[in-house]
């Protein structure tokens, strides 16, 4: 068992076992933090999505909470006219390469970027930013479920749970750059890959690109 | 794309030794792949499926690094290779235009070989002659100001004498009516042949 510590974040005292992942800690302690390629198993987080800055005292710039271990006696905001900003880029970032159509959409309701947008008063729109070209093929190759890539905002998620928790890996990354996509391997249909359809990836999506 | 038997052969010979030759570590992956490219040219699909079987990891986890470096290729080199510059300046003045017009007079997209394996088509970053811009470079050799009209001149070239007499003095007028000619000649698919 890790020692526990002390912290304070938004002015709340918490107590959570040293070296926890910051975003965990919150999130456990119904703090709200936006986050979406996080998975609290792996010990290695890739970061990307850039959602989940705070600002930490002694930290000259808000730092991602989910790659952050929690020590002794650390000050957290999880707001700050900084983090607003940088989290309001990411999220229309992300979106300018997410096909939006809320009402007609499979996961209307339980997604994760309305959640976000509803907790940060972020519109779910985008203004900034051409969006970009997105594939439209959708694989519904599979019995019980179907990958809409036009919907992927490429939080690899899926592809953590099909490599180290169903030990499949039937998908993976693939391109770079703006082409960069969640594909298998040669970009065939998911049922000629080695997908077992245990359905681990759909539960992981925090979007409805795979349902 | 679809692989000739001839193509398949080679692979399944020549693979085993460099994957023989290298231990099987995944993180031997990127040097087996740049060694399989300098033997076949390229890394076909059955090429990264027999490397995965031998470091024992999905094969999804070799289609990801080969198909995100810009040194990989997945199709093999054609007999003529044709270079887009894509580079800053090449795309302002017009490199997507000159791709775009090889695209369709190849019947090929970007990255991609035709299926009589005479040319391939690649997009290239700044090529370091930007004052040339839009640049494209065939077979070693620079092109500059590709315009969709010397498009159909380089391509005319090899159609006729093997690129030699044309590549030197430029699109020649009696030429543009064999393009025509051979344009016709070529079946192609319907609606792959607008804008
Ligand atoms: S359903 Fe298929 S793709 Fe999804 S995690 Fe399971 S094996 Fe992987
Ligand atoms: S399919 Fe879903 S879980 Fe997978 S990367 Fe895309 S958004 Fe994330
Ligand atoms: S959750 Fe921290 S960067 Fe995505
Ligand atoms: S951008 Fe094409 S040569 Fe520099």
């Amino acid at each position: 068992m890790s020692k526990m510590i002390t912290i304070t974040i938004d002015g709340r005292k918490i107590t959570a076992p040293e070296g926890e992942r910051l975003l965990w800690v919150a999130l456990q302690n119904g703090i709200y933090i936006p986050n979406l390629c996080a998975i609290k198993e792996n010990s290695r987080p890739s970061a990307s999505c850039r959602l989940c800055f705070v600002e930490v005292e002694g930290f000259a710039a808000p730092v991602t909470s989910c790659t952050l271990p929690v020590r002794e006696g650390m000050v957290v905001k999880t707001r700050s006219p900084r983090v607003d900003r940088l989290v309001q880029t990411a999220f229309e970032l992300l979106l300018s390469h997410h096909r939006l159509e809320c009402s007609s959409c499979p996961g209307n309701g339980s997604c994760e970027l309305q959640r976000i947008a509803k907790e940060r008063r972020l519109k779910l729109r985008v203004k900034r930013y051409k969006p970009l070209e997105y594939g439209t093929e959708i694989d519904d190759s599979p019995k019980t479920f179907v990958f809409d890539r036009s919907k992927c905002v490429l939080c690899g998620r899926c592809v953590w749970i099909c490599h180290n928790i169903a030990k499949v890996g039937a998908l993976g990354f693939s391109r770079r750059g703006l082409r960069r996509a969640v594909t298998t391997f040669g970009d065939i249909p998911l049922a000629d890959s080695p997908c077992t359809e245990c359905g681990l990836c759909v539960e992981a999506c925090p979007v409805s690109a795979l349902y | 794309m679809k692989l000739l038997e001839s193509e398949k052969e080679i692979i399944s010979n020549e693979l085993q030794d460099i994957v023989d030759e290298f231990q099987s570590k995944p993180e031997n992956l990127i040097p087996i792949l740049q060694k399989v490219q300098a033997k076949l040219g390229y890394l076909p699909l059955p090429a990264m499926e027999k490397i995965a079987q031998a470091l024992n990891i999905p094969a999804v986890d070799v289609f990801g690094p080969a198909t995100f470096y810009n040194q990989f290729r997945l199709n093999p080199p054609g007999e003529h290779q044709i270079k887009v510059c894509m580079g800053t300046a090449c795309y302002m003045a017009g490199g997507n235009i000159a791709m775009e017009s090889f695209e369709r007079r190849l019947n090929i997209k970007e990255g991609e070989t035709s299926p009589d394996r005479k040319y391939s088509l690649e997009r290239v970053a700044c090529v370091g002659c930007c004052a040339m811009a839009p640049v494209v470079v065939v077979d070693d050799k620079v092109e500059r100001s590709v315009t969709p009209t010397r498009v159909d001149g380089i391509i005319l070239s090899f159609e006729t004498n093997g690129g030699k007499k044309e590549m030197e003095t430029g699109q020649g007028k009696e030429g543009r009516k064999e393009l025509e000619q051979s344009d016709r000649e070529e079946p192609q698919k319907e609606g792959e042949h607008n804008s």
